[in-house]
């Protein structure tokens, strides 16, 4: 596919302190490096080995990835909302390459 | 004693050759398809002149968790697909100057409900037409550009953001254009004539077997209303002539073209076996 594409589902508001549920999906590969052509050569390993989320500046979540996890991640998480934001997601690739996306959310 | 011993061996024998002899077998689930509050038709009386009574969508013959993965329709990875289609649908393309949505504009509404409908009869041609072919119709006569590779990445994701416009759409496959009668007929015939090392026919499995396991696949009614569909095992997009040749494969047979006369009559029949199922397009599949 083309260049990763996230997608991601934060609600567009809540109330001050309410737990809300974000869901995010990325296409990419996941290539494992396990796995061998047709000419028997190990096809080399390119995964995203780090997915993060932060909140106004402060780290909400993040996990280190490692080869297990299949094509197209999908990560879902809670977080609590204190006040109105934006969340920034960043996906970081084996060859240095971040894919970021960016949802704002209010709170009332 | 050695008398003892040979008839507790033996009544031993007898009870793992009484649970190991009988094939596992499980109904289709009962349970809704719902899509962004959608329901979709996984579960429909045949047509006149169908061998079967009732036709099942392949989806109830998944697990929980992969049935759960096409109900939703945000965590679904086929959806991924779906934008790079409409990525492409908006994209130049050619010596034209053109993409497919300068003359179809906005497929939501130019491509409602046609994904049903295919394959089509193709009078230029004299044979019938699916969506892949279609799209290279379109693309060399009306774009200047080149046809798509068989399974190109990008004739994937476009054929998947077409289809998912008929999503909840009954397949119907008019029978009465042009020589479809006779393709039918063709692809009927392939339907049910054995072939390969392992000497099964599509019906060996999906039509006197569906329900029961083959290995660990708990085995449908081989219906495509869910083309092109994600599959877990490729993760990523399958069509459906890669999916006939690799059945075909599994018997092993040598297979024939994508998109040759035998593939397209076989694509006009078992399309057809799946009359008034909702076209689940991206579906997820094992």
């Amino acid at each position: 596919m083309a260049k990763p594409k996230p997608r991601v589902k934060v609600p567009k508001t809540a109330s001050a302190g309410e737990v809300i549920t974000i869901k995010t999906l990325i296409s990419h590969k996941m290539e494992s490096g396990q796995r061998k052509d047709k000419d028997g050569k190990t096809i080399p390993r390119q995964i995203i080995n780090k997915f993060s989320c932060e909140f106004n500046g402060a780290p909400v979540f993040s996990c280190d990835i490692d080869p297990a996890i299949s094509a197209n991640p999908y990560f879902e998480f809670s977080a609590k909302v204190p006040e109105s934001g934006t969340f920034k997601f960043a996906w970081v690739d084996d060859d240095g390459s971040i894919y970021s996306h960016e949802q704002a959310i209010e709170v009332s | 004693m050695l008398e003892i011993r040979l008839m507790i061996a033996a009544a031993a024998a007898a009870t793992l050759t009484a649970v190991t002899l009988s094939p596992a077998n499980a109904d289709p689930v009962d349970e809704e398809l719902v899509i962004d509050g959608v329901k979709m038709a996984t579960h429909v009386k045949a047509p006149e002149g169908h061998p079967l009574s009732e036709i099942f969508s392949g989806w109830r013959y998944r697990t929980d968790e992969t049935r759960a993965l096409e109900a939703d329709s945000f965590q679904n990875p086929g959806m991924l697909y779906v934008e790079r289609g409409e990525e492409i649908w908006n994209a130049v393309e050619g010596t034209a100057g053109k993409s497919c949505a300068s003359c179809h504009e906005d497929a939501s509404e130019s491509m409602k409900g046609v994904g049903a409908s295919y394959p089509k009869w193709d009078a230029d041609a004299k044979r019938p037409i699916n969506i892949e072919l279609r799209i290279d119709k379109c693309r060399v006569e009306n774009m200047g550009a080149e046809p798509y590779k068989f399974d190109a990445a990008d004739q994937k994701a476009l054929t998947t953001y077409i289809k998912h416009q008929s999503l909840g759409t009954p397949v119907a496959v008019d029978l009465s254009q042009g020589d479809m009668r006779a393709w039918w007929e063709q692809g009927k015939e392939t339907y049910y004539t054995r072939t390969g090392q392992l000497n099964l026919s599509c019906a060996s499995c999906h039509e006197l077997n569906n329900g029961n396991y083959i290995r660990a696949d708990h085995l449908s009614q081989g219906n495509v209303n869910g083309f092109p569909t994600y599959r877990l095992k490729q993760s990523s997009m399958v069509s459906l002539h890669n999916r006939f040749r690799g059945c075909i494969r599994d018997t092993r047979a040598d297979y024939p073209k994508a998109f040759s006369d035998q593939l397209m009559a076989l694509e006009v029949y078992v399309t057809w076996r799946g009359t008034g199922l909702s076209v689940e397009t991206p579906a997820v599949r094992q």
